[in-house]
């Protein structure tokens, strides 16, 4: 069996058991550390599945997470917001939570007989190719008449021509293929991306702003 | 059920155990808390579905090392790069966010004194 | 907030330098190694963060004001927006338009390092940014509920409570 899919499965049962004690600790401040935890896991689990760009900006993302968190609940004491809700809600968020992952859990046992067609894990769809004429623009098709087979996937595809390019398309030319795709062929994605880091930015901004600390309180609410 | 779904079902289960610190949970940082972790399951699930093991036995990742020649052995053995190039601006996504949330927290703990929710309501009506 | 001890002070001298060092390094050569713009923004603020958090909130805004941050955030933007429109006058938007070169040279890929020098710019800004702005308000915040009351602060505590 692949090592790394027993390292991959006792990963995440330390994150699951780490989450869960993150979510139903009376403290805030060991909560706050034990979401640190689940997140080097999921640096530790990229890395393992072969994503070091990820890994890499997950471990600056957690420790600035872990930065602000930390700073908010350390300087502010709150000793009363331990207890969950009532008995009666709690249970039927977790009935629904049940019924969720039982759907889940039959969802995957049957895929591949009938059921949603999910690859196995370390089975994706680009491992497999098919006729290249599956992959061309429907208005082309002599395009791809020429060629051999083509990976099924958009992934296989990006794999297989984003270095280099093929007869009628450019590569990127960026030996990381990552970046290729992030910054060239789906540039539209980083820019989308881009809106949204600096709407919250802006937002952070106006949410944070004196002014509106002062309005409410009514006296400087003309000014 | 074969045995290598087992991944899936692991990573829908912590997003299981986010989706509940958001629902079920009074503190508005354990909210937040939730969230985060949310974030992280669909991350990993998302990178998941990419992995598929390289000839050589270790996951390569699809970063050409040595030069072109390298270029076909890379092609066979290396993981899918489309999902991490989603999941890159997703990490940076679920950072701001966070921290939009964060100045929410401070905010809401500035006018109540408190984290908890039902205090709240309970203080303005 | 002012600071913290000396032997974090002269850490953080020592260390911040590397870890920005570090963080260029891991923007420019992006394209042939792991990282890129996002990892590399990423350390770029982490590394500001450090030093806001060992020498205080005074010293750092005498050494970067927070307009720089701000201004940097917006103009790394615009550099972005800049390389997609100067791709759409050769041809389509976002069309890498200049030279490919070899490939794993550092001069290579065409205007993919130029976007991620953009990407590094704009999320180390806006990242430590919003790090300032909440830094900020706790400040102010503690300032209103401490000692040191100006009479408008202390009417509007007042009121509040």
């Amino acid at each position: 069996m692949d090592p790394v899919f027993i390292l991959m499965v006792a990963l995440f049962v330390f994150m699951i058991i780490g989450s869960l004690i993150a979510v139903e600790t009376r403290d805030l401040l060991s909560s706050v550390i034990c979401l640190g935890a689940v997140g080097f896991g999921t640096s530790v689990a990229f890395l393992l599945l072969g994503a070091p760009d990820l890994a890499i900006t997950q471990v600056v993302v957690e420790i600035l997470v872990l930065v602000v968190l930390v700073r908010v609940v350390i300087t502010r004491r709150d000793e009363t917001a331990a207890t969950g809700r009532g008995t009666l809600a709690t249970g039927s968020v977790l009935l629904v939570m049940g019924v969720l992952v039982a759907v889940v859990f039959w969802m995957l046992a049957s895929s591949g007989a009938g059921g949603l067609q999910v690859r196995p894990f370390g089975d994706p769809l680009m491992n497999h190719e098919g006729p290249a004429s599956a992959m061309a623009p429907a208005d082309q098709p002599q395009l791809a008449a020429g060629q051999a087979a083509e990976p099924q996937s958009i992934g296989g595809a990006y794999l297989k021509h984003g270095l280099l390019g093929t007869a009628v398309s450019h590569g990127t030319g960026a030996a990381n293929y990552v970046m290729g795709i992030v910054l060239d062929s789906r540039g539209y994605d980083t820019l989308g991306e881009a809106t949204v880091i600096f709407t919250a930015i802006i937002g952070t901004y106006a949410v944070l702003r004196r002014i509106g600390r002062q309005s409410h309180a009514g006296h400087v609410a003309d000014r | 059920m074969t045995l290598a779904m087992l991944p899936y079902l692991l990573a829908f289960l912590l997003l299981v155990v986010g989706l509940y610190a958001v629902v079920a949970k009074r503190n508005v940082i354990k909210i937040i808390v939730g969230l985060a972790i949310l974030d992280y399951a669909v991350n990993l699930l998302l990178v998941l579905v990419g992995y598929r093991p390289s000839p050589s036995g270790s996951p390569m990742a699809p970063i050409l090392t040595g030069g072109v020649a390298h270029e076909p052995a890379l092609v066979a053995g290396a993981v899918d790069p489309l999902p991490q190039a989603l999941v890159l601006t997703s990490i940076v996504i679920g950072l701001s966010v966070t921290a939009l949330v964060v100045g929410l927290a401070i905010r809401l703990y500035e006018k109540y004194g408190t984290f908890d929710t039902e205090r709240m309501r309970n203080l303005r009506g | 907030m002012q600071g913290m001890s000396l032997i974090v002070k002269n850490t953080t001298r020592l260390v911040a330098g590397f870890i920005a060092l570090f963080g260029i390094y891991i923007v420019l050569y992006g394209h042939v190694s792991p990282g890129g713009g996002f990892a590399g923004g990423c350390i770029l603020a982490g590394a500001l963060v450090l030093i806001v958090l060992a020498f205080g909130e005074e010293y750092s805004r005498r050494v970067l004001p927070h307009g720089i941050a701000k201004t940097s955030d917006c103009l790394g933007a615009l550099a972005f927006l800049l390389v997609a429109i100067a791709g759409y006058m050769a041809g389509g938007f976002f069309v890498n338009f200049l030279d490919r070169g070899e490939a794993c040279t550092l001069f290579s890929a065409g205007t993919v390092p130029i976007s991620n020098l953009a990407i590094g710019v704009k999320v180390g800004a806006g990242l430590f940014s919003v790090f300032l702005a909440l830094a900020m308000f706790r400040r102010s915040g503690e300032r209103g509920a401490g000692g040191l009351l100006s009479p408008r602060s202390a009417a509007h505590n007042g009121d509040e409570s």
